[in-house]
């Protein structure tokens, strides 16, 4: 018993931030595992050497700080940064974007705000998103899908990892996504474009296309089991995929020529990683439930807005950052309403 | 031409404004910064000298010209930092400030003569007795000045800490960390 | 997911794990030895303290009055058993801080003699006045663990003119079976004490809201309330903190109690199962609030169970009845393990506000790791007032409690539902109560550095008013002197003609003579 006053209560859930991150690392490792399957031995690399800096960089930070590292470590937030990253980057990426990717996740999309839970931005689309503009060619060189015994060997993979690819033209294309800006460029229409593309691959993830965001089937499994252990609310992916689905629908209901239709949108890209795993982190999404469909339409409309109209495919990086930064101010108006108050925080009027 | 017509224009925007800015300094003046005196108002106004300024009004002056912090009057506590931080617009981080612990003066029995001397520089009437009297200090009325303490001339007047009752203990701050 | 086709009349809450099995199905043990001594403190409930009336080394009697109450709100204390007043003195309270509150104690004489006690032949018919008279005299105060006195309120609700008395037997708080029991034992004095209260308010019906969790009770209250078609018994889920008055009062009615007001605003009176039940005893047998139904668990004890317990036992002796292991007892806990506080020293006494004495072994609280907000809004979800709780907290870490005012601290009722559910671990509940004590203290020394002024003012205009009369005594001091002088200048000029007059005949005569 101690002098100090301990107040209650003096039970808590055994929840603890150990077990949410832990869970989350566990929900993405299906889908993680079949961009490795997929792509291959440097997919396997990239990986490690991403998650791996993403933990060094952590621990460079947090003694800067002068903070004791090993719990934080522990607690498993880095490498699930690290593991985000490395499943938006291109499957054959070199190693150094791996390693300048984890660092500004971490050093410019954590650390410099104050660490864990202080953070404005999604640091896994910060990363993305910077990388995006700085590295285009790297960022957009989509290898093709070459199964891990049908592609290249261990120690080839290692080459391929560490020293570059040398010939490119064989073995790359462009995404779905990517094939259709492109061809609306060159004045081409839905229907020819997509003669090559089946919904039902893309939605297993066969296709060429992010490390780890291939697989529609695999990643939905994982935030579905994430709802089921209430480690994230339905509000985002719900609002954010319904107003994604609502707008293409209607795009394409009206022009089908040049609009996706809502399945391919659904399974293109990066959308339902965003949805179950990015848009509905904690630190940078709406405390409330109202704000959090808001922000999940508000991304919604900004994809479907970058993608249909804007100079990139793939629009969700940004579309994520936009309303990560408009996140304080749905903060700010959407509050709950407090017992016995309206919602302007008068109290109610009985008389 | 043009350059010309600009130059008397600018010239006699110039002379006319400043004119009416000297006309004004000189007819609309401020007797005193007004400033000062809602600062003073907000102040204890014991005149007790433990920021270091002869009283309540230079203290005051001293914290609008932003030559004191706002932190510099113990009696007044946190609440006054915080009313004269919003007052001036100034961000303080009270998280580092503590209030003092609060001190009252306590009159010893055994050596006070009733020598009147404390309670007549008690500026809030806190100590009451008469002369050759033991005295004794009202500790609600008392604001830990320690003026009395000063002029005793037996040490009797002693300053202790308020002991905390059941009626208003409350909770301390938590530990953690994070 | 559900939260989509949540019912809006429950809102937040958590479900945290019951602990109750241990202890709802063994009867109440009423076999407790007498103790030697008893305390029991002046102030037991919300109010004024009650002022003692008996002398060291009188003899009192079980049921004696000990201490009258003072002002409105105020309740009475009684003997709990016969024996002789020790002593009148300052003993630790059962509180976090174990400060001392003056304390009579009684050492008892082993007989538990009562004092002739009058119970009235008929009390269902007596007026509504007399049954409120009989509640407060009886020292009857809200047993729930608010300690209103009842009496108070079933005024107030009779001048209100309600229309609901809504019986609070939710009993949310895990491990506490105290209110389950005395439902499953004595559901038939519940209920006429329930009547007495419909009685005593002039209100037309009752609802008792019981938790699901306590099937029995429910049946026992139920059969109890058959032939009375203005009680109704229903069951509400079982979500902490349904106890919470304006919660199971949302629940059933759907309406909320204004945040600035109180029940009867909306026609609502709303009192504790364990309150009607001594309300019973007060009108009915005419016995005072003398002793109570207190949950003995938790890890460290061997034997748990519910006790009837006279108030002013010391805990330690109620613990050694259930054999706990003093050895294991990681936390000590009056109430339930969400909203109980943690007691310093098991030797205080059982007071009428103590509804489960919690000897919480290591296992039972984990004492983890606190970590930084990761902004996860479980607490929003939990909270039952719609509170934002990891805002406010941060708000309150960097002393900005303005702010946190008007995010809407002073609504927050320190259920713990958010400290509960923090995956960080982060003492939220400790910052709202040091942030509500914050603003208390604040209050106080604004109220002091006024008072101050005025005293200066004061002491100023006295000052000012010495000197005045000072000067007007110097100067009248001055002018007395001046107008002496004068005199004496004149007295002497007149001396002087007189001398002249009478000196000038004489001079002619001594000239006479000379010549």
């Amino acid at each position: 018993m101690s002098i100090k006053p301990i107040s209650g209560p003096h039970v808590v859930a055994v929840r603890s931030v150990d077990s949410i991150m832990r869970k989350v690392i566990v929900a993405l490792v299906p889908a993680t595992a079949w961009g490795i399957f997929l792509f291959g031995w440097p997919a396997l690399y990239l990986c490690a050497v991403t998650i791996l800096s993403a933990l060094l960089f952590e621990a460079l930070c947090l003694k800067l700080k002068g903070v004791n590292a090993g719990p934080y470590l522990r607690d498993g937030s880095a490498v699930l940064t690290g593991l985000l990253v490395v499943m938006t980057l291109p499957p054959w990426a070199p190693w150094w974007i791996g390693v300048v990717g984890a660092g500004i996740a971490i050093i410019l999309g954590k650390q410099v705000y104050g660490g864990l839970g202080q953070n404005l931005f999604n640091p896994a689309m910060l990363a993305r998103v910077a990388l995006l503009i700085s590295f285009p060619i790297e960022m957009t060189t989509w290898v093709n899908v070459e199964p891990i015994l049908a592609g290249p060997g261990l120690l080839e993979s290692l080459s391929i990892t560490f020293s570059g690819l040398s010939d490119l033209d064989g073995i790359t294309g462009a995404t779905t996504l990517g094939a259709v800006k492109t061809g609306f460029s060159q004045h081409l229409t839905l229907p020819g474009l997509l003669h090559e593309y089946s919904g039902i691959l893309a939605f297993i993830g066969w296709e060429r296309g992010s490390l780890g965001e291939t697989s529609t089937l695999l990643i939905l499994g994982g935030g579905l089991w994430l709802l089921r252990e209430g480690v994230i609310q339905w509000h985002i992916p719900v609002s954010l995929l319904s107003s994604i689905a609502l707008l293409s629908g209607l795009g394409h209901l009206i022009d089908s020529q040049h609009y996706l239709g809502p399945w391919a949108h659904l399974n293109s890209g990066a959308l339902m990683l965003v949805a179950f795993f990015i848009a509905t982190d904690y630190v940078t999404s709406p405390n409330t439930p109202l704000g959090q469909m808001i922000f999940g339409a508000g991304c919604g409309l900004l994809i479907f807005i970058i993608r249909s109209w804007g100079g990139y495919p793939e629009g969700t990086g940004f579309a994520i950052l936009l309303m990560n930064a408009v996140t304080p101010l749905i903060d700010h108006y959407i509050r709950p309403r407090i017992y016995g108050r309206y919602r302007n925080g008068k109290p109610i009027d009985v008389s | 031409m043009y350059i010309l017509s600009a130059i008397v224009i600018l010239t006699a925007l110039g002379l006319f404004l400043g004119l009416s800015l000297g006309i004004a300094a000189k007819y609309l003046r401020v007797e005193s910064d007004p400033l000062i005196e809602t600062v003073e108002a907000l102040m204890p106004g014991s005149q007790c000298g433990q920021c270091g300024f002869p009283g309540c009004r230079p203290a005051a002056e001293a914290v609008v010209s932003g030559a004191a912090p706002l932190t510099l009057c113990p009696p007044g506590g946190t609440s006054l930092v915080e009313q004269l931080a919003k007052l001036l617009g100034v961000e303080v981080d009270l998280s580092q400030t503590k209030d003092a612990e609060p001190m009252v003066a306590r009159v010893s029995e055994d050596t006070c003569t009733g020598c009147t001397r404390c309670f007549k520089v008690c500026p809030t009437d806190a100590i009451v007795g008469a002369p050759k009297q033991i005295h004794a200090v009202v500790a609600d009325a008392c604001i830990g000045c320690e003026k009395c303490v000063n002029v005793c001339p037996t040490e009797c007047l002693q300053m202790h800490p308020i002991e905390v009752t059941l009626r208003d203990w409350r909770w301390p701050k938590p530990l953690a960390a994070a | 997911m559900l939260a989509l086709f949540e019912n809006p009349r429950l809102r937040g809450g958590v479900h945290a794990e019951e602990h109750k099995v241990e202890t709802s199905g063994l009867p109440i043990a009423t076999d407790m030895p007498l103790p030697k001594k008893l305390y029991i403190p002046v102030q037991q409930h919300v109010g004024k303290p009650a002022e003692p009336l008996v002398k060291v080394g009188e003899k009192v009697l079980k049921g004696q009055l000990l201490a009258y109450s003072q002002g409105t709100i105020s309740a009475p204390v009684h003997a709990p058993s016969s024996g002789t007043i020790a002593d009148v003195l300052d003993f630790p309270a059962p509180h976090p801080s174990a400060l001392p509150i003056r304390t009579i104690v009684i050492e008892t004489d082993g007989l538990d003699q009562w004092l002739p006690l009058q119970a009235p032949d008929d009390p269902l018919s007596l007026p509504a006045e007399e049954i409120c008279a009989l509640v407060g005299a009886a020292g009857v105060v809200g047993l729930g663990g608010a300690v209103f006195p009842s009496a108070v309120k079933l005024d107030l609700g009779r001048k209100n003119k309600i229309q609901m008395l809504l019986i609070n037997a939710g009993e949310c708080e895990p491990y506490l079976t105290c209110d389950d029991r005395l439902m499953q034992e004595r559901a038939g004095e519940i209920v006429t004490g329930i009547r007495l209260m419909l009685r005593g308010m002039h209100a037309p019906e009752a609802t008792v809201g019981i938790e699901d969790n306590k099937p029995e009770a429910f049946i026992a209250m139920r059969e109890a309330c058959a032939e009375f078609a203005n009680i109704n018994v229903v069951q509400v889920p079982t979500r902490y903190p349904m106890g919470w008055d304006r919660q199971m009062l949302r629940y059933l009615t759907g309406r909320e109690i204004p945040a600035d007001g109180r029940a009867t605003d909306i026609g609502v009176v709303i009192h504790n199962v364990a309150t009607a039940h001594a309300v019973y005893k007060a009108v009915c047998l005419n016995q005072p609030l003398i002793s109570r139904v207190v949950t003995v668990s938790g890890g460290a004890v061997a034997e748990p169970k519910n006790v009837e317990v006279l108030i002013g036992t010391l805990m330690s002796e109620v613990l050694d009845f259930c054999a706990a292991d003093k050895s294991r007892v990681a936390r000590l806990i009056m109430g339930g393990p969400m909203m109980g506080d943690a007691l310093p020293l098991s030797e205080v006494p059982v007071v009428k506000a103590c509804n489960g004495i919690l000897a919480l072994s290591e296992q039972d609280i984990e004492i983890p790791e606190v970590k930084p907000c990761i902004r996860c809004s479980t607490c929003v979800t939990a909270c039952p007032v719609g509170l934002l709780p990891l805002e406010m907290a941060s708000r309150i870490r960097a002393s900005q409690l303005d702010a946190a005012v008007d995010l809407g601290l002073k609504d927050c009722i320190n259920c713990g539902s958010c400290s509960y559910v923090c995956p960080s671990n982060i003492p939220l509940v400790h910052y709202f109560k040091f942030a509500s004590g914050e603003l208390y203290k604040r209050q106080q020394m604004e109220h002091k550095s006024e008072q101050t002024k005025r005293l200066i003012d004061d002491r100023n205009q006295r000052m000012e008013r010495i000197r005045l009369e000072q000067e007007a005594e110097a100067r009248r001091v001055m002018e007395a002197r001046a107008a002496r002088a004068r005199e004496q200048e004149l007295a002497k000029l007149k001396a002087q003609q007189a001398q002249q007059s009478i000196s000038e005949p004489t001079d002619i005569a001594t000239a006479e003579e000379v010549r």
